[in-house]
């Protein structure tokens, strides 16, 4: 571990450091000290790539903009190979610019791929789905459900693979938002957590660092056994709900970042990937209920 | 060894060399082509070729995902195409398109791959209120309603200020001439009307081949801003190869760039392009077109120091230390073409007023 902390020094060199996020390998560069803490912290297991011979599928840089303005008010700006796409945000944020503009670059040059918004779990060989609208309870679901032993695919993006119908690991640290981070960090002491960061645009932000067995086995693909639509309800009862499977389809095509450009291919993809899922609507407010249900799941289907 | 600042271009030219390049080129090269704006243009290219499956994983995943992207691209546009035709048919003025949608309805090759942002429209300058008013009643909208640049767009420009759909979001930028006619370099508008030719099945014109040429030359030799100079430079090449295999197209080339007064636009677009792709151009045209363009020596190896930076791909790998410099000044040589001073003078005044003191109208 030591010579790999080392490494994360090269960040701040100019040709940056080389990270294989599978199933992408992504250059990164920063002389931002904030970012560069959380970055080594979160990104500590992942493999390192030498610098030359390798090709590195998105050039990113976190850096302060040009201009007086970083000495007085700093800010922080994404470039993607020397391109800002987006407006800089304070200084305080530059790791999560990253994780959002790294989430940009992989919708917007994946076209290889049918990509869903959705959290994507494992366990016995099994995935599951969990698309969900921006404070469905996606992410603090998966968050619980990979503290509990299932395995982390993304909290974010569900990728299929065109050819195989399966799902591609993207295993990068799970966004949580506002009350969802301390109801992670008090439902599993192991979750390892980064700096909570302020006033972003989402409210309050924490990463819960990728358990390391989901990160070593990012290149195990997996099919889809269920897609689940999770709703957390302050106070209410566990309700799992059966649904359609034409709807599924439409609610996942809604959920997709690129479904539109993909044609008949993506159209078939998706019906497959809900043909051979069973599809409900969960209603939640108790994580440990939703978890003993969901192992019960994985259970009965190795068993079946 | 290969040339990194030439991985792009040298791939074009000599696409057989694909095999020589390795994964770190790769790494250089579709970067290069993504921020040049023409990297489904080079997926479509190698796959033509039986190329694309050689190219490693990685990168071609890149050339794949782009090319699906300009399928989506292509079918859209398709369709917008075809609401606006519709529009136009209540009233039956014809369809005549502009570059990009003209190439793709016509199915040449430069089309293949190329995306753009707006369909561009050309109409008799006498019927551009009515169009304007059939186009607003099917939905798509006025985007500039500050007076003053209203009121630029109406008197000195090509162009009507673009329209964009409330729903698709897709912008038409209705023409009634190629270039601003504030320059005295504008041609006549009459001339590219009476020469329109009517798309084989369909009920769809564009302009005739050498005009094509000419526009697409005028509008890259003309432009300040060189974000998309090499793909608009490969743009001439491609239309070069597909047209001159018709019946004497040289020729008719020629005489076309004489009665549309462009000699000089047409001498650049055969210059470069050739420089840079090899297109392959006889001889005498190239002769003719140099005769009648009139450019000295010293002032074409002035053009030459500009243009052979300005229309690499816009990549810091293929710049050099004059590249920055050789792009301002072809910027600020935009400006004097597009408008006489006594325009420039106030309208720049206006513009940097405005930059400083905030949009009051």
């Amino acid at each position: 571990m030591g010579s790999q902390s080392n490494l994360f020094n090269n960040l701040s060199a100019e040709k940056g450091l080389v990270l294989e996020i599978a199933p992408f390998t992504v250059r990164v560069q920063s002389s931002i000290t904030s970012f560069i803490k959380t970055f080594s912290q979160l990104y500590s297991c992942y493999p390192l790539k030498a610098d030359d011979g390798f090709f590195s599928d998105f050039h990113i840089q976190i850096e302060k903009p040009l201009g007086l303005r970083r000495w007085l008010k700093p800010q922080v700006k994404f470039y993607f190979d020397g391109v800002a796409p987006f407006t800089p945000l304070p200084i305080s944020q530059a790791f999560p610019s990253f994780e959002w503009g790294l989430n940009w670059c992989v919708a917007n040059h994946s076209y290889q791929y049918l990509i869903i918004h959705a959290a994507v779990v494992e366990k016995n060989g099994f995935a599951m789905i969990l698309p969900g609208n921006p404070g469905a309870g996606k992410s603090t679901l998966c968050a619980a459900l990979v503290t509990r032993g299932w395995r982390l695919l993304s909290d974010e993006m569900a990728i299929i693979d065109l050819k195989t119908n399966e799902l591609i690991p993207l295993v990068r640290p799970v966004s949580l938002k506002n009350e969802s981070i301390d109801i992670i960090k008090g439902f599993s002491s192991d979750a390892f957590f980064g700096d909570r960061f302020l006033d972003t645009s989402k409210g309050v932000v924490a990463h819960m660092k990728a358990p390391m067995e989901s990160v070593l086995s990012a290149k195990l693909r997996a099919k889809a056994a269920w897609v689940i639509f999770p709703q957390y309800v302050s106070g209410a009862s566990t309700s799992f709900i059966e649904i359609n499977k034409s709807k599924t389809v439409i609610e996942l095509a809604k959920n997709s970042f690129n479904y539109n450009a993909l044609g008949k291919k993506g159209f078939d993809s998706l019906c497959d990937v809900v043909q051979n899922s069973a599809c409900f609507e969960l209603k939640y407010s108790c994580l440990e209920n939703v978890i003993s249900m969901f192992d019960d799941l994985a259970d009965n289907k190795l068993n079946a | 060894m290969l040339d990194k600042k030439r991985l792009l271009i040298d791939l074009f030219v000599k696409p057989e060399t694909v095999n020589e390049i390795t994964l770190s080129d790769w790494d250089l090269l579709i970067r290069q082509a993504r921020q040049a704006g023409v990297l489904a243009r080079l997926a479509i290219f190698l796959d033509e070729l039986n190329l694309l499956n050689t190219v490693y994983e990685q990168p071609r995943n890149h050339l794949i995902s782009s090319q699906i992207y300009s399928q989506q691209f292509s079918r859209s546009l398709e369709w917008e195409v075809l609401c606006i035709k519709k529009a136009l048919d209540k009233k039956d003025i014809p369809l005549i398109l502009l570059k990009g949608a003209a190439y793709m309805e016509n199915n040449l090759n430069v089309a293949k791959g190329r995306l753009f942002s707006d369909v561009d429209i050309l109409v008799e300058k006498t019927k551009l209120t009515k169009v304007e008013v059939l186009l607003v009643t099917e939905g798509w909208m006025p985007t500039i309603f500050n007076e003053y640049d209203q009121n630029y767009y109406r008197q000195w420009m090509h162009e009507i200020p673009p329209l964009k759909h409330t729903q698709r979001n897709t912008t038409i930028d209705v023409h009634h001439n190629i270039i601003p006619i504030t320059t005295k370099y504008s041609p006549d508008s009459d001339l590219l009307l009476s020469n329109i030719i009517k798309i084989k099945d369909k009920d769809i014109w564009v302009l005739n081949y050498e005009s094509q040429v000419i526009h697409s030359a005028v509008h890259l030799f003309h432009e300040g801003e060189f974000k998309n100079g090499f793909r608009d430079l490969l743009d001439l090449h491609l239309l070069i190869v597909d047209f001159s295999k018709q019946k004497d197209f040289w020729k008719k080339l020629v005489i076309r760039s004489r009665e549309l007064e462009q000699q000089i636009p047409l001498l650049l677009a055969l210059r470069y392009s050739s420089l840079f792709f090899k297109t392959p151009i006889p001889d005498t045209v190239f002769h003719a077109v140099k005769q009648e363009a009139k450019v000295g020596f010293f002032k074409i190896r002035y053009l030459d120091f500009l243009f052979k930076r300005a229309l690499m791909p816009d990549h810091s790998s293929c710049n050099d230390g004059w590249t920055g410099f050789a792009r301002w000044l072809l910027y600020i040589r935009s400006h004097f073409l597009r408008m006489p001073l006594y325009l420039l003078i106030p309208h720049l005044f206006r513009k940097g007023w405005v930059g400083y003191f905030g949009k009051k109208s």
